[in-house]
């Protein structure tokens, strides 16, 4: 493919996605700030996030990793610990005398700062465990994952970390609404703000993975001996695109601090890489859009769509039989399970939106070297 | 000093053989599928649910032992079959993401028959009766852990060096291809061993849950972890790797939860540390340290690359 020419397919997508925003900012000025719709949205946006920054190691570089939690965990931590107002920390930190850190940074430096200590773990991490192959990689992240979870918890770091109390009363998505003078919100943009950073950290991923050094990862997921005689050097390739798919899930976990309002070390456990994982599988390994999508459709269907399982239904005098509290898990894992024996391309395969708009045209798009 | 530290080791012991009993069937599986069977920890969980709830149905005790274990058994074969034989030709990664799968769909099922409370594991009487060995009181089991384990250990080796169907494993495990051509039923030696696999992890789960007592949908999801890890420890493919991986693995896992104690017992601490957290941890530790080192495992089988 041309790389310098930007064709038309490219537009049409960039003006979807734009105009999108513009619906979710209009929607969020009139429908009340209470909705589900607001809810998924914010989710979505810092799972898709996550799944991307998981795909581009998984779906693009071939390194499959499950140590997307313990990243998270590190960036949920990095952001509440620098974000928490000074004036709040003694209650926070109660049983820390007010913690160790005494000053509060502004939110976008937390965050970014958040996604530069999950990179930095990784680096480390990655020292030893890069060198190991598929499954033994996996594994191996996984544990470090539990390792941090555990280091987190850990009693003597508490004047930081606050042992394993939680960190609250950090700015949240709700802090990005404009408010007059009298408190009163005047312009909602707690759903646009996380979407915008969610979008321009997704950018920058996909910007990476058109780049030369994004086919160099292409290349080493296709054969990593014929790429390293073609010239592309193994190690550094994977450390990088290691560190940063980690910058990014770093960044996503703040996202996930400041959707929950609180965090607390417990819950980022290897449950939650499965979910993202398993998002990533059913949008399609390879696919930023197909994460994006599945992102949001996840988090429709596990908070929003098929709430209406865990209760009580009567269609007439008949009780619907089997509805009860977590059988919307359960109908869930059984779609995700059909989408992982019987569609294993997900819903995109490795085809993008640009993609999908020029066989719309009927162009068949070159590319997406299906195996 | 040893009064402190020998009820740590014993349970240790005990939660060792516990975990190489799930460890075998990790290691069995990954040596025939290469595949690392991320449900087989579900599996010991659901094995516990299975026994509180039949417990509670009113089928005698004696009953229930062996209907659980056949159960489990019929369990993980059709998860094999539903779930991973769809795959054998798939990518290896799709597999495990399957694997991954089922353990969701497990974790979910049992939280939405269980409505996600603690379920209380009934007692077995005499593993369950209190003993005092050395000073040391704990549970029957604790102590019969270990010899059972070793006990099925070394038939299930025999099962593997002295029958027919033990040879197909071997043959199997070496080379896939190759031995389909042999004209051994490939099929039905992959079952054979998730039938024996978990088997052995329902066995590991009237064990365990003696112990300690409780079940609940995410039970399975830590000791199957660590079952794994000891398995790598060990060698993966190899069942003596696995059981010697899993003893490391579950006496270092108790000392570390005790070790605030035996260390300030001992006047080398003044204070605690906080080091019972790390106990979960060390053994990822562990096994890190043994991938970086010594990438096979202690008793693995060198693996060469090939292009």
């Amino acid at each position: 493919m041309n790389r310098k020419k930007i064709d038309s397919a490219t537009i049409i997508s960039a003006v979807i996605v734009l105009a999108l925003y513009v619906a979710v900012f209009v929607a969020e000025q009139f429908i009340p700030a209470t909705s589900m719709l607001f809810t998924v949205l914010k989710k979505g946006a810092t799972y898709a996030l996550v799944a991307v920054s998981m795909n581009l190691l998984n779906g693009f570089t071939g390194i499959f990793s499950l140590g997307q939690a313990g990243f998270m965990l590190i960036g949920a931590y990095v952001y509440g610990i620098f974000t928490i107002p000074v004036l709040s920390r003694m209650d926070v930190y109660q049983y820390y005398n007010g913690g160790l850190v005494q000053f509060t940074l502004p939110v976008f430096i937390a965050m970014i700062l958040s996604g530069l200590a999950a990179a930095l773990f990784a680096f480390l991490i990655g020292l030893p465990v890069l060198r190991l192959k598929s499954d033994y990689l996996a594994i191996a992240t996984l544990g470090f994952a539990e390792i941090i979870r555990a280091l987190f918890q850990w009693d003597k770091l508490g004047p930081i970390t606050n042992g394993s109390n939680m960190l609250r009363l950090f700015p949240t998505f709700n802090d990005f609404n404009i408010r007059g003078a009298d408190g009163q919100v005047v312009v909602y943009l707690s759903t646009l703000v996380p979407l915008l950073i969610s979008g321009v950290c997704i950018g920058v991923i996909i910007l990476l993975i058109n780049s030369t050094f994004g086919r160099a990862l292409r290349a080493i997921k296709d054969d990593e001996i014929a790429a390293e005689a073609m010239g592309i050097r193994l190690a550094s390739h994977k450390r990088l695109a290691f560190c940063i798919s980690s910058f990014f899930a770093g960044v996503g976990g703040a996202m996930l601090a400041m959707y929950q309002t609180t965090v607390q070390a417990k819950s980022f456990t290897t449950a939650m890489t499965y979910e993202i994982l398993l998002i990533v599988v059913i949008g399609g390994i390879g696919s930023v859009t197909g994460s994006c999508i599945s992102s949001f459709l996840f988090v429709a269907c596990s908070e929003w769509w098929l709430r209406f399982l865990d209760q009580k239904q009567m269609i007439g005098t008949f009780e619907v039989p089997l509805l009860r509290n977590g059988f919307r898990l359960v109908v869930f894992s059984i779609i995700i399970m059909v989408v992982v024996l019987f569609f294993r391309q997900g819903i995109m395969g490795t085809k993008e939106l640009p993609d999908l708009i020029r066989g719309l045209r009927g162009k068949r798009a070159k590319g997406g070297a299906d195996k | 000093m040893w009064s402190t530290v020998f009820p740590y080791l014993l349970s240790g012991i005990s939660v060792g053989g516990q975990y190489a009993l799930i460890a075998i069937g990790y290691t069995m599986v990954y040596g025939i599928l290469r595949l690392i069977n991320f449900a087989h920890g579900d599996v010991f969980m659901v094995a516990g649910i299975i026994m509180v709830y039949m417990a509670a149905s009113g089928v005698p005790l004696w009953l229930c032992i062996p209907l659980v274990l056949l159960l489990t058994a019929l369990i993980g074969f059709v998860i094999e079959r539903v779930a991973y034989k769809p795959l054998r030709t798939a990518p290896r990664m799709s597999a495990m993401i399957s694997a991954i799968g089922v353990s969701y769909t497990l974790q979910n099922l049992v939280l939405y028959i269980t409505g996600g409370l603690n379920q209380i594991y009934p007692t077995i009487p005499w593993i369950s009766d209190s003993v005092t060995i050395f000073g040391a009181t704990t549970k029957m089991v604790t102590v019969i852990t270990p010899f059972l384990t070793l006990a099925l250990v070394v038939a299930l080796v025999m099962l593997i060096n002295h029958t027919k169907i033990g040879m197909a494993m071997r043959a199997v495990s070496r080379d896939f291809e190759t031995s389909q051509l042999m004209g051994i039923k490939i099929n039905r030696v992959i079952s054979t061993t998730f039938v024996i696999g978990t088997f052995l992890a329902g066995v590991a789960s009237l064990l365990y849950f003696t112990n300690y007592t409780t079940v609940i949908q995410t039970s399975g999801a830590m000791p199957g972890l660590k079952a794994f890890v000891a398995a790598v420890f060990g060698g993966i493919g190899s069942i003596p790797g696995a059981v010697v991986g899993a003893f490391i693995i579950g006496i270092a896992e108790n000392i570390i939860k005790g070790l605030d104690i035996i260390l300030f017992k001992a006047g080398i601490v003044s204070g605690p540390l906080g080091l019972a957290t790390f106990s979960d941890a060390f053994t990822f530790a562990l096994l890190i340290i043994i991938l970086a080192v010594k990438p096979t495992g202690l008793f693995g089988e060198k693996i060469t690359d090939k292009v």
